[in-house]
Parts: C-alpha cells; structure tokens; sequence
C-alpha cells in the first residue's frame, strides 16, 4: 500500500494522508470510547441488582406482607399480587383500545384523511408524554370525582400508556399483510368485519402480541403515574376501589426510607421487576424470531 | 397497489352482499345483516380512535380545570416570584423551571455525542454480529424502569460522585462557580447525570434509523472519493443527517424534562436557584412527586397540577417539533 501510493503522492502528500488517516483511527477509538462509556453504567446497574437484590430472593419475599418499622423480615407479597392486579386492570382496558385504534388505522385509515392524521397525531403525542402527566390528569378526573385512590384509577393511568404503544405497533404490523390477503376474504363473500377479525387479526395474533408485551413491560416498571392513582398500601388490597400496592411504588417507598432493611428489600424488588421486564422483552424477541425462521 | 386500495375502501362503504344489488328484494336475511356488520363494526373502530384523540383533549381540560384555582391566585406572578412557599400560599417556579431546565441541559451535553458516537459505532463500524448485540444491550438500558435508575442513583451513583468525581472537580475547576460549595452527593449534577444514561438510549436508537436511511451510494461515493472513513462519517453522514441528529436531541430532551422517579430520587428537592452544580434542585416532575402527599389544601394541589400543564405544554411542543424535524428528515429519504 505505502509503496503503491508513493507512485502517485508526494512527501508531503503522504504526510497529510498519515494525518488524515491517524485522526481518522483517533476518532475510531473515540468511538469505541463512546459506546464503552455507555455501557458502563448498564452493567453497574446490572451488577448491583443482582448482588445486592438476589440474597433477599427467598420465599419469605414472596409469601409475607411487609413487616412495621424496626422489625426485619417481611416480604412484599401484596405489592406483588398488586402490580399483577394493576397491570391485569390495565390490560383489560389497554389490549382492546390500542387493538382497536390500530385495527382502525390499518383498515379503515390508508387515505390520509384529517381524521387519520389526527388519530396519528395523538397516538404520537400520548406516547411522549411523560407518565407523571397521565397520572396527574387520572387524580384530576377520576381519584377526585371517586374520593380516594384506588387500583381502578392506576390501572386506568397504565391502560393509557398501553394503548398509543399497542396502536403504533398493531397498526404498524397490520399494514404489512397484503392488500390481496383482504381481497381473497371479500372474494368469498365474507363481510369486511368478518375479514378484519377472522382474517387480518387472527393470522396476526402472534406478531401483534409482541406490541402487546412489550407495552406490558413498558407499565411493569412504571411509578410516576401511580403515585397519585393508586398509591400505596401495607396490607393486603380489599377491593378495585381501595389504594393497592405496587412493586415500583414500593421500591420507591423504601429506597427513600432510612432503613438499611428496606434498602435490601428495595434491591430485591428491584431484582425482581429487572427480570419480569427482561423476560417479556426476551419473549417478544424470542416471537418475532420464530415467526421469521 | 394504491389505487387497488382506494378503490376497496370506496366499495367497503357500502354494504358488501354476495348477490348483485338489482336482486336486493330476494337478498336472504343474513346478507343485510352483513351490512349492519360491516356498518357496526367500522364505526365501534372509528368510536376507539375518536376515543383516543378525544383522550387528549380531555388531559389538556382536565388539568386546566383542576389547576384554576391556583391561576387565578397566582397568575403571570407564577412565572416570575421565585417562592414557593405552601404556608403562605404563595407560588411561583422560576427555580423549578431553572432545575428543569438545567438538568435537562447537562443531560443533552452528555448524551448526545456518546448517543452520535454509540450510533455511528454501530451502524458504521462494528461488524453485523457486535452491532446486534451492542444495539439489544443499549435497548436494555431503555427498559430497565426508572425507579431502578433511582435506587441506583440513590445507592451507587450518588455516593460515586460524594466521594470521587465531585471533590475532583471541586478541587481542579472550583474557580468556575459551578463545581463550588458544599458537596452533598446528591443535586443537579447527578440528576443531570442519571438522565443522560435514561435518554442515551432513546437517542441512539433514533439516531441508529436516521443513520441507516442515508443511502449506500453517499457512502461509497465519498470513499472512493478517498475520504477516510471518519471523513466518510462525517461528511456523508453526520452533515447530511442535521436534522435527524437535531430532532433526536430534541425528543431526548423531551424525555428528560418530563423524567419523574429517578430524578425525584437523586435531585434533592431543594427550591433553590444556585450557581453550584452540587446543590439540591428541583424538576418541574420532582416538585410534583415530591409534594403532593403533603398537599392537603387545594391551592397548593392546583399549583402543583400547574406545574404540570405547564410541564404538558412544554413537552407538546418539543415533541411535535421532534417529529416534524425527524419524519421531514426521513420521508425525504425515503422518496429517494
């Protein structure tokens, strides 16, 4: 190479190159740096999560409602069965809504109307705004007029921040199968509803279930929007209308607490939340993949 | 394709039947039920979707509604006196607005060329192999939720910065008022910090897409032009990308103003507008998880709820302006 070039390079020509080039490798490595130095602080959360959360990985965690002030022990048996709760209530609401407004855009919303556009301009908007404003307008409309917090409410904030995750990526997904896919249906003379729920939705329920899990795992983690819905509670939940515990509430409640003991219990929890969310992001993968191969 | 579809939309209007439309008398019962079907179904869609946007419009009355009060008490004066003081009923966020506004600053200033240099590294450099697995693990730093950055921030980061980094630059830039004063651990600076690593990802992930869609052809081009490959980078990529990288940056930013659990958890809370970088601040998302357990009268709830709709308003605008800059950036590629 170096003898090739002096063919056609002067001294001084091969000087500038050897600076272009070192810099060029300078900037490689600065790089390399950058993406180093953003996966540093991964594996320290990582790391700490897991040393510090898996000792208080035992059965007491998941059996025992936590225990008062100065004793030690206890679990988080309600916050556990809580965010089950809150986000089974949010699925409830969330699943069909987002698959809805997803299945609307895909079949009903290929022309650019007004309407469209502003479906997707609210799907949008719904999805950037920080979930402390969901919860906020959830205690403005519902905790208020109800009285008190309560699970519905936080399920209802969650679903909120379901639906425009499931109805970006149903309707992306849907807009995939081919326009003769519908055709064939209405060539038998299935009506277009038929076609729309026998056809599209059902031949797509694998890959449509991946935006659906991964908006679940978007509101596993979620805090912020509980707060002011679904607060907190030390015991076990009596009904839908009565604050419920949750797991991210509770980590929240003891890493700001004093108690070295909570702290564990507040890694431990943490621990827990990393691996569901994990796993539903793995699963959604582990989908696609199949489907592909 | 497009004109096959306009043409099936305008005939769905109309109820499909298997039989031609002159023999409708003796159409059997279950075709016009079709129709209805067809009819039902649409509008039951239709209904989700007006549902939606009207969604939004409801989030935008209902805090407007609930933080009235607290405009009418306050009104342009919330913007201007900085206090903030529930006893007196008086409120104002000039330091709320000056902590949000600061820790989302440092948090761009460190995330975006580590996110520039992570998307680059991964688009352009890395081999196909590294590139998934650098690409899933940046993904992970999305879905991790933010109460564990918190913890984290609280037990790890924080004591990090009490003991190493802080006293460092106290020691060698404490001449500039800005690494001054007492060193506490947790303040603006680690907030800012921990927000870096949430938008991190957000924005290489945009940025990786805005990378990916300039053409093969620029590329090649400007190597055979005999650019190294950092030149490459910068010339054929990262100038042809502006407002890709521009709108990326920006929605960053969105996400970091409006970030609630992990700064509450390692800002501090302090209603105070300091030079320092060391001392406790407060967000606009922090005074609101913070306060409103121990907001029992309604003034003080309306101001809070305030501070919300403001935080609504603002982030409404930084995200349409981040989406018009980045899916103008992309349409055009794509047309290409």
């Amino acid at each position: 190479m170096k003898d090739q070039a002096n063919f056609w390079m002067s001294k001084q020509e091969q000087r500038h190159y050897q600076i272009r080039k070192s810099y060029s490798y300078g900037m490689h490595t600065a790089l390399v740096v950058a993406t180093l130095l953003v996966l540093a602080p991964l594996c320290s959360i990582l790391g700490y999560v897991i040393f510090k959360g898996a000792p208080g990985f035992n059965l007491d965690f998941f059996t025992q409602l936590p225990k008062p002030v100065g004793e030690s022990g206890g679990g988080m048996a309600n916050a556990i069965l809580g965010s089950f709760t809150l986000i089974g209530l949010a699925a409830l609401v969330g699943i069909p809504w987002g698959l809805g407004v997803g299945l609307y855009l895909s079949e009903y919303g290929k022309q650019r109307s007004l309407f469209t556009n502003i479906v997707r301009f609210s799907i949008d908007t719904l999805a950037s705004l920080p979930s402390i404003i969901i919860g906020l307008f959830i205690y403005a409309a519902v905790v208020r007029s109800m009285g008190r917090f309560s699970a519905i409410a936080g399920g209802l904030a969650l679903s909120l921040l379901m639906v425009p995750i499931i109805a970006r990526t149903s309707e992306e997904l849907l807009s995939m199968i081919p326009m003769h896919t519908r055709e064939a249906g209405l060539a038998l003379g299935l009506p277009r509803w038929k076609v729309i729920l026998w056809i599209i939705l059902k031949g797509s329920l694998a890959p449509l279930s991946t935006g659906v899990i991964l908006a679940l795992a978007r509101i596993a983690g979620e805090t912020a929007p509980l707060l002011f819905t679904a607060f907190n509670n030390q015991y076990w939940q009596s009904g839908l209308d009565q604050p419920i515990a949750s797991i991210p509430a509770q980590i929240f409640n003891y890493a700001t607490s004093p108690f070295d003991d909570w702290h564990n219990q507040a890694w431990t929890a943490a621990f827990l939340l990393v691996i569901i969310v994990m796993l539903l992001n793995l699963t959604t993968k582990f989908i696609l993949r199949t489907r592909r191969a | 394709m497009k004109s096959e579809s306009n043409d099936l939309n305008q005939t769905i209007d109309e109820p499909i039947t298997a039989v031609s439309i002159d023999s409708k008398k003796h159409q059997p019962a279950g075709l016009y039920l079709h129709g209805y079907g067809d009819f039902i179904f649409a509008n039951l869609l239709r209904l989700f979707a007006l549902a939606l946007v009207l969604m939004l419009a409801a989030i935008g009355f209902f805090l407007y509604h609930a933080a009235r009060p607290s405009i009418a008490a306050s009104g342009l004066n919330f913007f201007i006196e900085n206090d903030w003081d529930p006893i007196k009923e008086r409120f104002g966020i000039p330091a709320v607005l000056y902590g949000t506004l600061v820790s989302s600053f440092i948090a761009i200033m460190l995330a975006s060329p580590l996110s520039i240099g992570v998307a680059l590294f991964i688009t352009q450099i890395a081999p196909r192999s590294i590139s998934t697995l650098l690409s899933s693990l940046v993904e992970m730093l999305a879905i991790i939720p933010s109460v564990v950055y918190g913890l984290w921030g609280i037990f790890v980061l924080a004591p990090w910065l009490r003991e190493t980094v802080e006293p460092f630059l106290g020691h060698y830039l404490g001449f500039i008022p800005l690494f001054q004063g007492p060193i506490s651990g947790v303040g603006m600076l680690t907030a800012g910090l921990i927000l870096a690593i949430m938008i991190t990802p957000t924005i290489s992930s945009i940025l990786r897409e805005v990378f990916l869609a300039v053409p093969a052809a620029h590329k090649e081009s400007a190597l055979a032009l005999g650019f190294t490959r950092w030149e490459m980078m910068s010339y054929a990529i990262l100038k042809s990308c502006k407002k890709g990288i521009a709108g990326a940056v920006i929605l960053g930013m969105g996400r970091a103003l409006g970030e609630t659990m992990a700064v509450t958890m390692v800002i501090g809370n302090k209603n105070e507008i300091s030079a320092s970088l060391f001392a406790p601040a407060t967000t606009m998302a922090s005074i609101i998880a913070n306060e409103y357990s121990e907001a029992t009268d309604d003034i003080h709830l309306a101001a809070l709820i305030e501070v919300g709709l403001i935080l609504l308003a603002v982030t409404f605008i930084i995200n349409t302006l981040a989406r018009l800059l980045i899916f103008r950036n992309q349409s055009r590629s794509h047309n290409k």
